[in-house]
């Protein structure tokens, strides 16, 4: 299951589907910063729609960088990057909400920007507001949520285009255990009704297995992918796998390799 | 786990109900301190009328109900001074207007450019510290004695804290925003409108209540030193000074910090009005 980096190669993970044509094909990416620093080496993989790939690895091993250069906020260094589709939906570390921007105002943002029309984009906003389950907080301004709330509003924002690349950065990692927890069977949930391509950036491992279809795993900066887990639990997933055998020891190999890896 | 257990979770607002104190009762929390404290001061005041002074230069400080009556209560030399007041209002008001639009536009630009910014910041700088005193025999040379270097005066004066804010606040939306604007690729006017001027607002509204301060000093100030026109408070001041008017110049000294506070709590006022909706003061929450 484990594949070395650079040689590593796309593998359909867990679900018995068809590969589709990729939404995003990483091609011996690096990244080295101005002052020298090599943030990324030889990163190649590809995430195709259906797909759940999550990063995991240490603090400043790059992890957040990849994403970056996924989404066109910065250029890397060495290789190429392909993304197929036009729409991208990036979830920030932080929810970065507009604070004096109601709940429905803030979701209702990426298609205001891209020049969508009132009713039509108000109705994408409904759909998505109600997809994560926060109707009824429409009129809310920011101050008056919760952190869970904040998350799923900046979750409801991304899902407005309807992207078909989702690129997640840490995005639950300032909420709580509990919170978190929920946050990862709605993202699941998510994954499994629209079936879109999901790169995932994590440093939970527990977090990473419950919700994905693969798991790689990243060295210490420079980062490199130096291990690759399929999961192979079925959708939707049930919060009690996490207390699954077979979950709790694809934990330990993630960790394991996680562990070699710094 | 179903949707709606999970919004019971973790989507809990905080109860804004659970608060014993009546309304009446935090009034008199908040007021009655203030009022013994002042009514201590008016003791203190009519010991030093009538205990430390004597007669004869008892007008140095006159006891608060001589003051009251010569010079609240009688009209004629209250109007003097309500009308006076309302010249230097004026003067102040159109000064801090000229600064807000010359602070708005200038802290845009900078906004926009590190360049312009780097290039016009140390002149700011510079203007902000230069003595007044140092420039007054410019401004009266270049704008005469009258109302319009009055204006000038509360211009420079106000100008400064309203640019700093309005830069700060500017510059005060998270990366993470911009990264959001920059994936939808928002162009520079957009996000200048939609994303860099709403963030402002806060600090372009604490700007404001320092800046329309000053700029109500700039205009008395502004009195002193260009005398011809309207009669402003600042003239007053002298005036009641050099006849000895003890009652009638506490009067207007009394009166100029009224103004003051009338324009700092109206532009606390207009901020919660404007902002306070969205915008988080102090922790209210407790979280």
């Amino acid at each position: 299951m484990t594949v070395s980096a650079g040689s590593l190669r796309a593998s359909y993970g867990g679900q018995g589907m068809a590969p589709a044509h990729p939404a995003l094909i990483f091609d011996h990416i690096g990244m080295t910063y101005a002052n020298g620093t090599q943030a990324i080496s030889d990163v190649s993989f590809q995430v195709s729609p259906g797909e759940f790939v999550s990063v995991v690895g240490p603090s400043g091993c790059g992890k957040s960088t990849l994403l970056r250069i996924a989404s066109g906020l910065i250029r890397h260094s060495f290789g190429s990057v392909t993304v197929e589709e036009d729409k991208i939906g990036y979830v920030f570390q932080d929810a970065t909400l507009l604070d004096w921007r109601t709940v429905e105002q803030n979701v209702q943002l990426p298609a205001e920007l891209h020049g969508i029309a009132r009713p039509e984009r108000e109705k994408l906003a409904q759909d998505a507001i109600n997809l994560v389950g926060l109707s009824g907080f429409e009129k809310h301004y920011p101050k008056s949520l919760s952190g869970g709330m904040k998350m799923r509003t900046s979750l409801a924002r991304t899902l407005t285009l309807k992207p078909s690349l989702f690129l997640f950065d840490e995005p639950f990692g300032a909420v709580d255990e509990i919170t978190r927890e929920h946050l990862n069977e709605e993202t699941q949930r998510l994954f499994n009704q629209e079936r879109f391509a999901g790169l995932f950036i994590t440093h939970s491992i527990g977090e990473a297995v419950f919700m994905s279809t693969r798991v790689l795993v990243m060295s210490a900066r420079p980062g490199r992918i130096v291990a690759s887990f399929d999961i192979p639990f079925e959708y939707p997933r049930n919060p009690d796998l996490r207390f699954d055998p077979a979950f709790a020891e694809l934990c330990a190999e993630v960790s394991a390799a996680l562990r070699s890896a710094y | 786990m179903s949707k709606a257990a999970a919004a019971t979770a973790d989507n809990v607002p905080a109860p804004s109900t659970a608060r014993p104190k009546t309304l009446a009762r935090r009034l008199g929390e908040t007021l009655v301190p203030p009022i013994v404290l002042g009514c201590a001061i008016l003791i203190v005041w009519y010991m030093i009328s009538y205990l430390v002074l004597n007669s004869t230069n008892r007008f140095l400080l006159s006891p608060p109900h001589e003051v009251w009556l010569r010079g609240f209560a009688d009209w004629n030399n209250f109007s003097e001074i309500l009308i006076a007041l309302w010249s230097s209002a004026r003067v102040a008001a159109i000064g801090l207007s000229i600064a807000i639009c010359i602070s708005m536009l200038l802290a845009t630009i900078m906004s926009q450019s590190k360049l312009i910014e780097i290039a016009i910041f140390p002149y700011m700088v510079a203007l902000q510290a230069i003595p007044l005193l140092a420039i007054v025999p410019l401004i009266s040379f270049w704008f005469g004695f009258g109302q319009t270097s009055r204006v000038v005066v509360c211009v420079l004066i106000s100008l400064f804290p309203m640019l700093v804010n309005t830069l700060f606040g500017l510059h005060s939306a998270s990366r993470g925003a911009h990264d959001l604007f920059t994936l939808h690729r928002a162009s520079r006017l957009t996000r200048l409108r939609k994303l860099m001027l709403p963030a402002a607002l806060p600090a372009i509204f604490a700007g404001l209540r320092i800046s329309a301060g000053l700029s109500v000093i700039g205009a008395i100030v502004g009195d002193f030193f260009f005398g011809r026109g309207d009669v402003g408070i600042g003239q007053r001041l002298r005036e009641y000074a050099n006849e000895l008017e003890g009652e009638q110049l506490l009067a207007a000294v009394i009166m100029s910090s009224g103004l003051g506070i009338a324009v700092f709590l109206f532009f606390t006022w207009l901020s919660k009005a404007s902002i306070g909706h969205w915008y988080e003061t102090r922790s209210a929450r407790d979280d």
